[in-house]
């Protein structure tokens, strides 16, 4: 169980040091402004500045900006994320004060970086010259050892709904900044229209500043770049492994978790780090949930033993056992209440049938049979009223995997806000209609014989932005997604990556990064390739030094533009245990069904 | 030896000064001297010349004529005076010419007598005219002080920041100060004014009297004042011949001499170096010259043609219509070397050439001072103007350093080196004649590579940068991008050909910034050019600016977009938006929909309207209709405000060919407008609540029939009202309802819904009258959940059906149900024989 990693594998490089490099520069440009001030953070910012600075470090008060603003000093900082909305509410508050007649000193400080427009709304705002900007480039915030995180939900609403490029030069800046400390990459694949363009700014980033780089040693083999509208089923999909789990029922914030009075067994609420430090936590996170409960019990039978232990020793050895050992038991033992509170909490909510029933329709969409069983299910789902989250991810996962949504089925009792929700999913290629697309298809392939290729090119692109096929079942069958079951799935012994969806779908994700580190190139995947829309946008990149010591070679970044889930995290950790690879994963922010649902639906603000 | 000791002349018991030859000018000046303005800057700068500057007609042929030349005399530029009169001209440290009108214009010049720009000192001066004004350098730059006609000055301590500040006034001051100069302490500049008998300190804030402490008495005027290049000693020359030298803080004197000649000198300047021994001041009248120090005995020197002094860091450089002059202290090395009769270890190894080298040579090794005397060797070297000489000393070094064992020998090397560039830049045609303490002790190579390009010297400042191995991005490719920048603005060479020349010299050279040589190309007004230019510039980021200054903003917009930087978009957009009118900036950004989006994601917070417009523009109807829907409830809070503006998204959407979005939209008009209608009968709250919702807040408030009719009205389908209001009356728990309602006809969901209601209401009794009614697939669920396990093993057993057998196995406790599982045990035996 655990993490029984060949012993050969390569380790991880230390990412701390990124939290200190974001924090030194918080510290250096609040110090900018010299003296007592009052620091506005936005909500969003808190969690993951709480994540690398002490907010007492900061030894100023500091509000959230949806509090009401009750000023003490006559400087006033502000630290947002680069939101036109934000840009308004300072304006609200600068201007405000012109009419008290107060004057102050105002600062804004965007995090990871300023956009001009911003910049243009407080110069529309009229106070442009009251308030000084900066820019802190705190855009990776490592949430694990081998998990960096941009912190950037919007990013995929922004991008793959609005078509909004900014983001993408913040990710090139965060892996210029990856090169620069970790050595260059020698070895570079990627899939997607944001993957590509990311990459090739990266690039122009690089030479620009070239020499700086040249020469060290890469420590990190290969990079990784994937688009998340090249997978969306994975994401779709309901989480069974632990970690995939808890952020499913309770909603991982920043790397951690908020439990309840249900799960600490006390009227309490507790917020809860979920990292490899956490001991009991680092052995059960990638295990499938079925496998949970017993590691759980099994380890609290040894840890009552170590407990016991302690009966028929003498003074000396007792002393020994209560200063040496007795801290971490009772360490683990709280780690191991607190696990065994999630996971009753858990199976009271999921184990119910409704659960069952639940995966169980997942699997036949995934695996393509009795499709009117699960329509039907998704009809009551939908009849029912459960939730309006559940019934369009439902929808949505009916719709890819089916290549269409078999009959329109009707969102509206939810409201009319909806019906927006619905041409956003179209828009971003989560739902598809069945019958345009396929005339389309054919019109493509009409006019792709007709004129040269890279013209054919773009009219696909068009094509395929006016109605994104989805090829799912076609791929699956190509890539294996489905594996073939003889007798009993043994979860805990698990085969393949299948075993964080129950052994019943390889994570397409994960699967083309497989395929493709094995082939260190795209070759012999051009149908694959071709099939999921990305015929101009799959790249690989290999300089020809030989610089890289077979042990870097062996590490891999994974860049997940537009999020991930603990599913394809775990699938590839699972992944590098049996190949003796160590992932190492950057994503726009950890994202999972639901919010991706979210950031989809037009809600009333 | 001798000989070369010739022109040393003593002063005092310890310094020596000696004076040489650095060119011979060849400028064929056809004035005096005395009749120009004259201007020399520092560092072996080059000379201004301002002939007939006095001349008030306006006949061209006496118009005044500005002459520039380099330190050798060759001339740089010349150019007829057409604006005002001057008063004074000075270079400043940029080497830009100065010239001060009399109206307080300031106009700046070139080394090429290239215009630069001009800038004012304000209208003070203008009115009250400029009498006097003076160039200085500080460590801020180079500052112009100016005394007025009204007897006030007015300085700035940099032109290149300007900044004036009007000193104040000198209580009492009837005329023109006798002598005034500007000194800089605690870096700030300050004026020492000279009336009659007695002097004044300006500063910013006040004026102050000062006495210069130890000054011979009778004085009773100050004819001319000096301060030392470091602004750290002064010299005060009074009517008695009488020469004050002290510190510029006039709190201490150094010393004093009487030169018993009364007559005001024509300049006075500092003659000493760092690190001086004996510093000295250099006085010079028509055909005099005079060194005075600190010693009984001057040193004299006759003036054959009316010279012009420089001060510089460590001497003072004479120039007169024939030579030009190099006067400065004896540096120590030299002179422990070639001091007559010098002891010094140096002297042993230069004098290695005579039979008793071996001699000398042994004597100073076992003194142990031989490492000093390669020193003294090498650092003598750097001292001398005459190649030959210096090779002398280099050899002397270099056979001394043979007997030592450890010497470290990058001394040696980087003596040879800067010996190179020096005399290369000393030579008669770039003629920058720079010594050793200023080049590289004081300027660094930048400056000097600056200085070369300046006066266009690119191939030899490229060789320089090579011969001492610069890295590129400091040297060689500097040089080739002010290179390129002359280049542009060579208006008789086409375009084409010049781009070409460019590209083909600079290549990819790093830290070659094509944008810049484009601007300069633009800023000579070759547009063309510049484009052509900025497509060999590898950052699109520093194409954009340039092209929308250009006005090429379409052109700006493509590059933007291929950058990727959306801020760089967003500029470009800004700017099209402003240039172009509506219609066509929507057209534009029609063919790019990167721009577009960029755009829409920002008008979606700033401008809705625009928003708007650009739908219609497009015909965009799907996207207006989403527009208006969101209308409905963002913006509108009137019931009639929202359903107008979901009429229009409806048509919209008709429009969009979006049939079902339409009837939509439709539907929630008339939802709207019954929810609306509900209010003002039933009161309560239904506004917003969607169709679901709003059914069943009728059936929980009890108005069933209503429910009803809304149901029909909007055709909600069986399966969704039966659940609906399955949930509904349960949660209002009113049973009999229920199962009224369960009995209006067969049910749509089938019967196992309607249990697991109660259930989950915790009422058993009520579940169990409709689990008997459950279908016959679902039976075996329906009776394990009101927990009959019995009766489930039955159905399960009659139904023969394994899964359902296990489902019921798995929910048999060991102690009640045994019987139960024990049949269901011989069930499946049974089974299994058959």
């Amino acid at each position: 169980m655990a993490f029984p990693h060949r012993p050969d594998a390569p380790e991880l490089p230390d990412f701390s040091m990124l939290k200190r490099l974001a924090r030194d520069q918080l510290i250096y440009l609040l110090e900018q402004l010299p003296g007592k001030k009052d620091l506005f953070i936005e909500a969003d910012l808190m969690s993951p500045l709480d994540r690398i600075a002490n907010v007492s470090i900061l030894k100023v008060r500091s509000l959230s900006l949806r509090s009401c603003p009750s000023f003490l000093f006559e400087q006033l900082c502000f630290l947002v994320r680069p939101r036109i909305k934000n840009m308004r509410y300072i304006a609200s508050l600068v201007n405000a004060d012109k009419v008290a007649g107060r004057t102050r000193k105002y600062k804004v400080i965007f995090s990871p970086q300023k956009f001009y427009a911003c910049e243009m709304v407080l110069e529309e705002e009229g106070i442009y010259g009251d308030v000084s900007c900066d820019e802190w480039a705190f855009s990776l915030l490592p949430l694990d050892v081998d998990l960096l995180s941009m912190e950037l939900p919007e990013f995929f609403r922004d991008y793959f709904l609005e078509g909004d490029q900014r983001w993408i030069n913040t990710v090139a800046q965060a892996l210029h900044l990856l090169s620069t400390l970790y050595g260059p990459f020698p070895n570079c694949y990627g899939i997607g229209r944001c993957a590509k363009m990311a990459y090739e700014l990266w690039r122009k980033l690089e030479e620009e500043e070239d020499g700086e780089t040249k020469g060290r040693r890469p420590e990190i083999g290969h990079i990784f770049l994937l688009d998340r509208d090249v997978d969306f089923v994975t994401a779709l999909c309901s989480q069974v492994v632990y970690e995939g789990l808890v952020d499913d029922t309770f909603r991982i914030k920043c790397g951690s978790v908020d439990f309840g009075p249900e799960v600490t067994s006390s009227d309490k609420s507790l917020k809860v780090l979920l990292n490899a430090e956490d001991k009991v936590f680092h052995e059960i996170r990638n295990e499938h949930f079925s496998n949970v409960f017993g590691f759980l019990s099994q380890k609290a039978r040894n840890l009552q033993a170590q407990y016991d232990r302690r009966r028929g020793m003498d003074i000396k050895q007792m002393k020994n056992f209560v200063s040496q050992e007795l801290k971490g038991l009772k360490q683990e033992h709280r780690l191991l209440s607190l696990h065994i509170g999630a996971c009753e909490s858990i199976m009271k909510k999921k184990t119910k049938q409704d659960f069952q029933e639940l995966i169980k329709t997942e699997h036949a969409l995934l695996e393509g049979f009795s499709i009117r069983e699960s329509t039907s299910y998704i009809e009551e789902h939908i009849d029912r009223q459960v939730s309006p989250i559940e019934s369009l991810r439902l929808l949505c996962l009916l719709s890819i995997t089916e290549n269409g949504e078999p009959k329109r089925l009707q969102m509206r009792i939810y409201g009319p806000e909806h019906l927006l929700t619905f041409s956003n999913l179209r828009r971003a290629g989560l739902l598809t209609e069945q019958g345009p697309g396929d005339t389309l298809t054919a019109v493509e392939s009409k006019v792709s014989k007709l004129v040269t290729d890279k013209a054919a090119g773009k009219i696909t692109d068009a094509f395929s932005s006016l109605a994104k096929r989805s090829n799912f079942r076609a791929i699956s069958k190509k890539l294996n997604l489905i594996p073939r079951v003889d007798g009993e799935y043994d979860l805990k012994v698990p085969r393949d990556m299948a075993y964080v969806f129950s052994g019943a779908y390889v994570p397409l994700s994960c699967r083309i990064i497989e395929q493709v580190l094995e082939r260190r190139s795209w070759q012999g995947l051009d149908e694959v390739v071709r099939l999921l829309n990305c015929g101009d946008f799959a790249f690989t990149d290999m300089t020809k030094e030989d610089k890289a010591s077979s042990e870097s070679l062996r590490l891999i970044l994974v860049v997940f533009l537009g999020g991930c889930t603990f599913s394809e995290i775990s699938a590839l950790r699972f992944l590098g245990r049996e190949k003796g690879y160590r992932f190492i994963f950057l994503t726009t922010a950890v994202t999972n069904s639901a919010r991706l649902m979210e950031a989809m639906s037009e809600v009333k603000a | 030896m001798d000989c070369y000791t010739a022109n040393w002349n003593p002063l005092g018991d310890s310094a020596f000064y000696r004076k040489y030859e650095l060119y011979s000018m060849d400028w064929d000046l056809k004035e005096e001297l005395r009749d120009c303005l004259v201007a020399a800057a520092p560092y072996g700068g080059p000379v201004a010349l301002l002939r007939n500057p006095w001349r008030k007609e306006k006949a061209a042929s006496v118009r005044p004529v500005l002459d520039i030349y380099s330190a050798s005399g060759m001339p740089l530029a010349s150019l007829l005076w057409k604006s005002g009169p001057v008063v004074s001209l000075g270079w400043s440290a940029e080497e830009e010419l100065l010239c001060v009108q009399e109206d307080g214009a300031v106009l700046v010049y070139g080394l090429h007598g290239d215009f630069r720009r001009h800038f004012s000192m304000g209208n003070e001066v203008l009115q009250n005219r400029v009498l006097d004004a003076r160039i200085f350098h500080t460590e801020f730059g180079s500052g112009v002080a100016i005394l007025t006609g009204a007897h006030r000055f007015t300085l700035s301590a940099n032109v290149g920041d300007l900044k004036l500040r009007r000193m104040p006034e000198v209580p009492g001051l009837q005329s023109a100060p006798s002598c005034w100069t500007v000194l800089c302490q605690d870096r700030v500049a300050h004026i020492l004014l000279a009336v009659g008998p007695d002097l004044y300190l300006l500063d910013h804030a006040a004026c102050s009297a000062v006495t210069p402490p130890g000054l011979a008495p009778g004085v009773s005027s100050f004819l001319q004042m000096a301060v030392s290049f470091t602004y750290r000693h002064l010299a005060l020359f009074t009517d008695t011949g009488y020469i004050w030298m002290g510190t510029a803080s006039l709190k201490e004197k150094l010393c004093e001499f009487n030169c018993n000649i009364r007559a005001a000198p024509k300049q006075m300047v500092w003659c000493s170096r760092p690190r001086s021994k004996e510093r000295a001041v250099v006085v010079a009248w028509e055909r005099r010259l005079m060194v005075v120090g600190d010693a009984p005995e001057s040193i004299q020197f006759v003036l054959d043609e009316d010279s012009y002094l420089v001060p510089e860091l460590d001497g003072v450089r004479i120039f007169s219509r024939s030579t030009h002059e190099f006067l400065h202290e004896v540096p120590a090395a030299s002179e422990e070397i070639f001091k007559i009769a010098s002891m010094g270890p140096g002297t042993g190894v230069f004098s290695k050439e005579s039979q008793k080298a071996d001699e000398y040579l042994r004597e100073i090794q076992e003194l142990g001072q031989l490492t000093q005397a390669v020193q003294q060797c090498i650092e003598a070297a750097g001292h001398e103007h005459q190649p030959d000489m210096q090779k002398s000393l280099l050899r002397a070094a270099s056979f001394g350093k043979c007997f030592l064992d450890r010497f470290p020998p990058d001394s040696f090397v980087r003596m040879c080196q800067d010996l190179r560039v020096l005399n290369a830049v000393r030579d008669y045609h770039i003629g920058i004649p720079l010594t050793y303490s200023q080049y590289p002790c004081q300027l660094t190579i930048q400056v000097l590579l600056d200085r070369l390009v300046l006066r266009r010297l690119y191939p030899l400042a490229i060789q320089i940068c090579e011969y001492l191995r610069l890295p590129e991005v400091q040297g060689v490719s500097r040089i080739l991008a002010h290179w390129a920048c002359y280049k542009v603005q060579q208006k008789d060479v086409s375009d084409e050909d010049v781009a070409r020349a460019i590209n083909q010299k600079l290549g990819d050279t790093p830290g070659v910034s094509y944008s810049d040589i484009a601007a300069r190309a633009y800023g000579c007004g070759r547009t063309e050019l510049a484009i052509k230019l900025l497509e060999y510039e590898p950052r699109s980021g520093e194409q954009v600016p340039l092209l929308l200054k250009m006005k090429r903003s379409k052109l700006a917009l493509s590059k933007a977009i291929e950058s990727g930087d959306t801020d760089l978009v967003f500029t470009v957009l800004l700017h099209l938006k402003n240039e172009l009118n509506r219609g066509d900036f929507f057209m534009t950004l029609r063919n790019q929909p990167m721009a577009l989006s960029l755009y829409r994601q920002f008008c979606k917070h700033q401008e809705l309207e625009t928003l708007k417009d650009l739908y219609n523009q497009d015909d965009n109807h799907q996207e207006l209709g989403s527009f208006h829907i969101r209308a409905s409830y963002a913006a509108e809070e009137r019931i009639e405000g929202r359903v107008a503006a979901l009429q229009t998204a409806a048509d919209a959407f008709y429009k969009a060919k979006n049939e079902f979005a339409a009837k939509a939209t439709e539907d929630q008009m008339r939802l709207l407008r019954l929810q609306r209608r509900l209010e003002d009968e039933l009161g309560g709250q239904f506004l917003d609540l969607s169709l679901h919702d709003t059914v069943t807040t009728l059936i929980l408030g009890g108005h069933n029939k209503r429910a009803e009719q809304l149901a029909r009205d909007f055709r909600i389908p069986d399966k969704r009202l039966w659940w609906l209001k399955l949930t509904a009356l349960a949660d209002l728990e009113d049973w009999e309802e229920l199962e009224k309602f369960s009995k209006s006809k067969k049910s749509p969901i089938g019967y196992l819904p309607f249990v697991e209601i109660c259930i989950k209401q915790h009422n058993k009794y009520e579940a169990k009258k409709y689990a008997s009614r459950v279908g016959p697939e679902q039976k075996v669920k329906a009776l394990l959940l009101v927990g009959d396990v019995a009766q489930a093993a039955d159905v399960a057993i009659e139904h023969r059906n394994e899964a359902e057998l296990s489902l019921v196995l798995s929910h048999c406790t060991g102690a009640t149900d045994g019987a139960t599982a024990d049949k269901i045990q011989r069930a499946r035996a049974q089974a299994q024989k058959k």
